[in-house]
């Protein structure tokens, strides 16, 4: 089934770049959601009977639940029974085994958004687990992975080629009761990637992964495990970009690393997905549970997102700091223009001793955008020497945006050393007229200050990421400033 | 307390207390307060704004509105400070006590007097402020306070008089056997270019179960300077439940400082509106929980108008089973363009049993601001302490300095110097081994 937007819309909006739909066939499942659907979902790809009933239970505990209001955040009903829960694209019965089995319509869409995969994964030195919609098309590099021990594939593929080790890591950090939209995730989950790092191995290339949400109505629900075994190191990188869509579209993805003895794990994100129009219309509902559990000792994961798409952006990326001498960090660019909201920020939970965090988020605010920092610092009674720094700066770019900070620390131990600034500020008329004057006109010069006011988080992004970064911002400040 | 609580109990006490006889916007004023409690009842730690105060027996308690009492004027010793230059109003359980009271010829046009006499009189000023302020949703113990609001404070000082001497309000209680509620009423207008400063005194004197919900309303009109003190000592079984609501005109500039040393579970609750352009509102704050104490401060500062300024500075000190709680908010509106906002809450935990949950929140809605928030929590400076040592100062002497040092910050900023003596030897007296360290400051 495919569906075609009015091209007039198109031309309309033709400020996002990459706002097209590839005409492929999908199959896609009615909308709604019952038992029979996710039997269907989970039949369609040929799980075990334990998953299943994982699945089912998610769901009939997620029939028990409402959706949470807390947020600062304004949400049109979401009708979940309006949603087609499976999408896949139709291919050759046992999927592709390389490129050249891959759809070609597919690449083509790669192509414009400017991966060409093959090149790309050559020349940068990247596997790339290309998501299309929901179930996987493409791994690269994965032979030369293989030697190493490492697993990176899909979560399909990883329930069947790896079963003992996703029964036993799934949920382990995102219960499937956990909250709303993670429970509906464990109910419905379509696919993701899935990553294992065994004892000692550093993984010799950034991983990464490309989403796409494409097909009409269909919420894209991905799910990630990265398991980073003793001593192992791995940086993961997730990058997105969404067809423009007049309807919103629902993302609710979770997201969960375990990080054993000495284990490091580095997880980047940039999500540029479409933030709806000047009136808020469209725009994708990105509302995703991501968090990490430092289970060994001395392990570490860090966390470094930009968020510039989405019309809401509603997600914590947090650190579970279990093992004693762990260390969670926190790297956090998150812009609203338009219509757009976010409410973002993390949760660090101190368990262990001598557990260490660090917080930095950046928020920018410009059209009619509302950002709202929302972070969490708990220390417990057992962590002894914990350490926090948080550092939450917000900037306002005109007069009719929000910028709004809500922190919560809940210190239990008398031995933890916390910090928390926060400031918001807008940009200086003095720093604008030097660069006027130095003839930087001044959306240039909006950018640079902008960026500047990030280059503590982007200094944490890979290379290429880092470059990406910057642009994204630039394109998605244009018009903010009159 | 056992004995279960009718779900009604409080229409009953209402009824019982006579509280529907009076002037009518009086009774309107209670029976709105009465349907705000009822429609919401006490707050549970469900409620994102109660998240971390929890009321335990407070709500299966049969509060009454607590009699009258008799004390004797020595129990007001500790509290009193440059006693000949003050004037003073004394409450025992929630009524005026004219023996123990003393007010001063007042400049003309000057009311200072209870509550009660001034219903019984008819103030107009009554009708116009009482009430008008301070928002009963979001605020349950309020609402309670309103629906049996009986005595208190009234204090109007007209344009262009500046009050020479301190009002210094004096609330003691002396609870009996039986559970008993004492809503305690503050209302100061302070007309344009005007100035008071007044300073509430709670005082717990025997033990006994207790709910105290003070509501107080501060008016400041045009270009008028309101200094305002809350220092409270309420007994370890007391549950205290404060409102101060501040309401501000155009240059107009309010301080206050809120000091809490008593009470078993305490909350502070302000919520400061600079409406007037080129306003300027000032809150301290000092909490030093101790044995099984809960503190919360829960603070909410509105910039309304354009060229305001806001400071708050709260800190905490936790000892033993020590528990507190900071939220600060500060909302910025749409038209408020230069504001300058700061918010500072720093903690200290002397025990590893001590806990503090700190939320200093910003939503701002103009782009032209300057807002800075801030928290800390630590301990004592391992490189400080060493100093000391090295200087022949014992252990447990340079611990108590360094907390001293620390405390004593938050009253710097007051400005009557006979107060601030006395609020320091109030905090030193807190301290642990605060007797060792009088030889020292």
């Amino acid at each position: 089934m495919s569906t075609v937007t009015d091209p007039l819309k198109q031309w309309e909006n033709q400020e996002y770049k990459y706002g097209f739909v590839t005409d492929i066939e999908s199959e896609t499942v009615p909308p709604g959601l019952n038992e029979d659907v996710i039997r269907m979902i989970s039949a369609k790809k040929n799980e075990p009977a334990w998953l299943t009933e994982w699945r089912l239970k998610a769901y009939r505990h997620w029939q028990k639940m409402e959706q949470p209001d807390w947020h600062n955040v304004n949400i049109a009903p979401i009708d979940y029974q309006a949603i087609s829960y499976y999408s896949a694209p139709k291919s050759k019965k046992d999927g592709p085994k390389s490129l050249d089995e891959v759809d070609p319509k597919l690449l083509e869409t790669y192509e414009k958004l400017g991966i060409p995969l093959h090149e790309r994964a050559a020349l940068a030195g990247v596997a790339v687990d290309a998501v299309f919609d929901s179930v996987s098309v493409a791994t690269t590099f994965k032979d030369k992975l293989h030697k190493l021990g490492i697993i990176f594939c899909s979560f399909s593929e990883a329930v069947r080629e790896h079963p003992e080790l996703v029964r036993k890591y799934l949920g382990s950090v995102v219960p499937y009761s956990d909250n709303f939209f993670a429970t509906l995730n464990s109910a419905v989950f379509s696919d993701g990637s899935f990553v294992y790092i065994p004892k000692g191995v550093q993984c010799p290339m950034e991983l990464s992964t490309y989403f796409r949400i494409n097909a009409a109505q269909t919420g894209q629900f991905e799910r990630t495990l990265i398991i980073a075994d003793e001593g192992a190191q791995v940086s993961y990188l997730e990058g997105c970009t969404a067809p423009m869509r007049d309807e919103n579209q629902l993302h609710a993805a979770v997201v969960e690393l375990v990080a054993l003895d000495d284990a490091k794990i580095k997880y980047s994100t940039i999500q540029n997905w479409y933030p709806g129009d000047e009136n808020g219309v469209g725009g994708i509902y990105n509302f995703v549970t991501k968090r990490g559990k430092c289970q060994g000792r001395n392990s570490h994961i860090s966390w470094t997102q930009v968020e510039t798409g989405s019309s809401i952006t509603w997600k914590y990326p947090s650190c579970i700091l279990i093992g004693d001498n762990s260390v969670g960090e926190f790297y956090s660019v998150a812009l609203t223009n338009k219509r757009q909201q976010a409410d973002t920020g993390t949760k660090m939970i101190h368990i262990g001793k001598n557990t260490r965090s660090y917080i930095i988020s950046k928020g920018i605010s410009a059209g009619q955008g509302q950002n709202t920092y929302r972070g969490q610092v708990r220390i417990n009674k057992g962590a002894e020497n914990a350490r926090n720094f948080t550092q939450c700066d917000s900037m306002l770019i005109g007069d009719k945006c929000g910028a709004h900070t809500f922190p919560y620390i809940e210190v239990k131990n008398s031995t933890a050393h916390m910090e928390h600034e926060a400031t918001t500020s807008k940009i200086g008329e003095d720093q604008m007229f030097y660069c006027n004057q130095r003839g930087i006109d001044t959306e240039d010069a909006v950018g640079m200050i902008v960026n500047g006011f990030c280059k503590e988080v982007f200094r944490e992004l890979p290379m290429e990421f880092a470059v990406e970064a910057q642009k994204l911002l630039e394109v998605s400040l244009e018009g903010s400033v009159g | 307390m056992s004995v279960a609580i009718e779900s009604n109990h409080y229409e009953q006490a209402f009824a019982a207390a006579g509280l529907d006889q009076g002037p009518a916007w009086l009774t309107a004023l209670r029976q709105t307060g009465l349907a705000a409690f009822a429609a919401v009842g006490f707050p549970t730690t469900q409620h994102e704004d109660w998240r971390y105060t929890s009321l335990g027996n407070i709500p299966k308690t049969p509060f009454r509105p607590a009699e009258t009492a008799s004390v004797d004027a020595s129990v007001l010793e500790p509290v009193l400070f440059d006693d000949d230059r003050v004037d003073r109003l004394v409450f025992v359980n929630g009524h005026y006590d004219q023996k123990l009271s003393r007010i001063d010829q007042l400049p003309a046009g000057v009311v200072v007097q209870s509550l009660a006499d001034a219903i019984a009189a008819d103030l107009p000023l009554l009708a116009a402020h009482l009430g008008q302020h301070a928002r009963l949703d979001g605020h349950p113990f309020a609402a309670l306070a309103t629906a049996f609001v009986r005595d208190g404070v009234v204090v109007h000082v007209p344009k262009g008089v500046a009050l020479e001497r301190p009002v210094h309000v004096i609330h003691v209680s002396r609870p009996g056997a039986e559970p008993a509620l004492v809503c305690p009423r503050l209302l100061l207008v302070a007309e344009e270019s005007s100035q008071a400063m007044l300073v509430e005194t709670f005082l717990g004197t025997d033990r006994g179960p207790h709910l105290v919900a003070p509501v107080a309303e501060i008016v400041a009109g045009e270009n008028a300077f309101v200094d305002h003190y809350r220092v409270q000592h309420e007994s370890l079984e007391t549950g205290f439940f404060g409102l101060l609501r501040i309401q501000q005109a155009r240059s107009s500039n309010v301080q206050s400082h809120l000091l809490n040393f008593g009470g078993a579970v305490v909350r502070n609750e302000i919520a400061a509106h600079l409406a007037g352009e080129g306003g300027n509102c000032d809150l301290y704050g000092l909490f030093m929980p101790t044995g099984t104490q809960h503190m919360d401060n829960h603070l909410r500062v509105e910039h309304e108008a354009p060229h305001c300024d806001s400071r708050e500075f709260f800190k905490g000190i936790l000892d033993e089973k020590g528990t507190g709680v900071f939220t600060g908010r500060i909302y910025v509106h749409k038209p408020a363009q230069k504001t300058d906002a700061k918010q500072s809450n720093m903690n200290l935990l002397l025990s590893p049993d001590a806990q503090i949950d700190t939320k200093p929140q910003l939503e701002i809605f103009a782009d032209d601001v300057k807002c800075t928030h801030g928290a800390t929590i630590g301990q004592m400076d391992e490189d400080a302490l060493f100093y000391l040592r090295a200087r022949g100062v014992d252990a447990r002497s340079a611990r108590s300095l360094l907390v001293y040092a620390f405390a004593s910050e938050t009253v710097e900023q007051v400005s009557h110097p006979a107060l601030r003596t006395l609020l320091h030897e109030a905090i030193i007296t807190r301290l642990p081994h605060g007797v060792d360290l009088k030889e020292l400051v």
